[in-house]
């Protein structure tokens, strides 16, 4: 069964770490407050969600804090999941 | 709610945090005019100290230019001093219009519209053009300014790692479904001196139908081989849709920044870019000190290839003494240091020595890439630079950093 949050990590680290930037990443590792995922970079991580899971996250639901960590996308996620 | 106490109080200790952060800000009083070597006040009441400054953006050392500053006192004397209106009341003269048809011929482009700065241009220029059916794919390093513009922007937003061209294409693939995708760089980087891959960018916005925004600030005036800017330099003169630049630096040094590129989104800013249309017009002296750099920068490149030797020759003298430098071919030389509080004691070394430059460290830049940034200028002759690389060897010498490269310094002083 697919991992909502490992495959949220892998692609945090693909999609904005610098290849030399080796930090671990946790489902409870801070994205946005932490500074890793930028306000305007968020809108990427959503489509591929949206993508991935074929699902649609309402914009109002699209918050900095539902975004926070892998374990809130992975609630976010599961809400919209049919 | 009146200022109460409690109120100053809470105010102090925010200010005591950034200052305990290592992260407060000083003003240092300079009581000359600028140049290549100007007298500083620092800190406040000390005695006035003449030092060799590195760190101005007057690049083309027209800032304090006779002819410049003759061209500026006639603009007092035929148009005044203030205009007392925003542009579009009863604030544009001639010589506004002059100098945007100036501009609009110098960045080869179809038409200009002047700010009071380039901040302005960048805060106003997204709102004009775009609506929430767009989306602007940003380059991550951008000026603090063109995040501000693209936050007051209805349009959605994207970034791609810096100058990461194939990370650009996939945010293009991705974005297909709007109807409008806008692509933001700076044409320099302002903190590492790195230019952007303006001819790929190009290519890459006519193969996914896009738009190209470029703040050229750090450019205006001498990259490229008259001095048009990054565009000239990467061969994609007339193809750059948006050009947003300041006369604050290069040009003369004053204020005042513009857009310039398609005559239609230039025209949009005029009709909407709140700046334009709410903030006061540029003042005539300026206007007129700016058309005359421009005259002088069109007649002859030599200001700019001064520019470009010294350039060179500086970075030399930096990679000989061991320092440890940003490559690159712009007047922006970053010394790498690594760590702030080095940052900090290297730049408070180099005024004891004779040299003002500034250290950076985060928030300004990364975490863990403190620096000092460097910035030349055509006004600078060779025995300045001579003078400067003998302080930072010096003081590189104390801190035993000369010719070790980062992960040297960092283990000797953390990040």
């Amino acid at each position: 069964m697919d991992d909502i949050k490992t495959t949220v990590l892998d692609y945090i680290r693909k999609e904005y770490l610098e290849e030399d930037d080796d930090r671990e990443l946790t489902e409870t590792t801070p994205l946005i407050t932490g500074g890793i995922v930028d306000s305007f970079s968020m809108v990427s991580l959503k489509r591929f969600l949206e993508r991935k899971y074929a699902i649609q996250i309402p914009d109002a639901d699209a918050s900095p804090e539902a975004f926070d960590t892998a374990r809130s996308i992975e609630a976010l996620v599961n809400r919209f999941k049919k | 709610m009146s200022y109460s106490e409690a109120l100053r109080a809470s105010y102090q200790q925010e200010l005591d945090a950034i200052r305990s952060a290592g992260l407060f800000k000083e003003e240092r009083y300079i009581h000359a005019p600028q140049g290549a070597e100007i007298e500083v006040e620092f800190p406040s009441g000390a005695s006035v100290k003449k030092v060799i400054n590195m760190c101005a953006n007057n690049y083309l050392g027209l800032s304090s230019h006779p002819d410049v500053i003759d061209a500026a006192r006639k603009g007092l004397d035929h148009r005044g001093y203030g205009l007392s209106s925003v542009r579009f009341i009863c604030g544009t003269q001639d010589i506004h219009r002059e100098l945007e048809n100036k501009l609009t011929a110098f960045l080869g482009t179809e038409d200009t519209l002047l700010f009071p700065s380039c901040m302005d241009a960048n805060a106003g220029v997204f709102e004009a053009v775009l609506n929430d059916q767009d989306v602007m794919i940003s380059d991550r390093l951008v000026h603090a300014s063109l995040i501000d513009g693209m936050r007051l922007c209805k349009a959605m937003t994207d970034t791609y790692k810096h100058s990461d061209l194939a990370h650009l294409e996939e945010k293009l693939q991705e974005h297909q479904d709007k109807r409008i995708r806008l692509i933001i760089t700076d044409g320099v980087f302002s903190m590492d001196g790195d230019l952007a891959k303006l001819d790929a960018i190009v290519d890459l916005a006519e193969k996914y139908n896009a738009m190209v925004l470029v703040d050229d600030s750090h450019a205006s005036g001498f990259i490229g081989k008259t001095g048009r800017g990054t565009h000239e330099h990467c061969g994609v003169m007339g193809k750059i849709d948006i050009i947003t630049t300041t006369l604050g630096k290069a040009l003369g040094g004053a204020s005042g920044g513009c857009v310039s590129g398609r005559r239609e989104l230039v025209e949009m800013c005029r009709q909407r870019a709140r700046p334009y249309l709410f903030s006061n017009t540029v003042a005539p002296v300026i206007v007129s000190g700016a058309l005359k750099v421009l005259d002088l920068i069109s007649r002859t490149t030599e200001r700019r290839d001064k520019l470009e030797e010294n350039t060179t020759y500086w970075r030399k003298l930096l990679t000989d003494a061991g320092l440890d430098i940003k490559a690159g071919e712009s007047p922006i030389v970053p010394v790498m240091l690594y760590n702030a509080k080095l940052a900090q004691d290297f730049a408070r070394d180099l005024y004891g020595e004779g040299i003002y430059a500034i250290g950076f460290f985060h928030p300004v830049v990364p975490k863990g890439a403190a620096r000092i940034r460097t910035q030349l200028s055509a006004a600078h002759d060779k025995h300045h630079l001579d003078k400067a690389a003998a302080a930072f060897t010096k003081v590189g010498k104390k801190y035993e950093i000369l010719g070790l490269g980062k992960k040297e310094i960092i283990a000797k002083y953390g990040q």
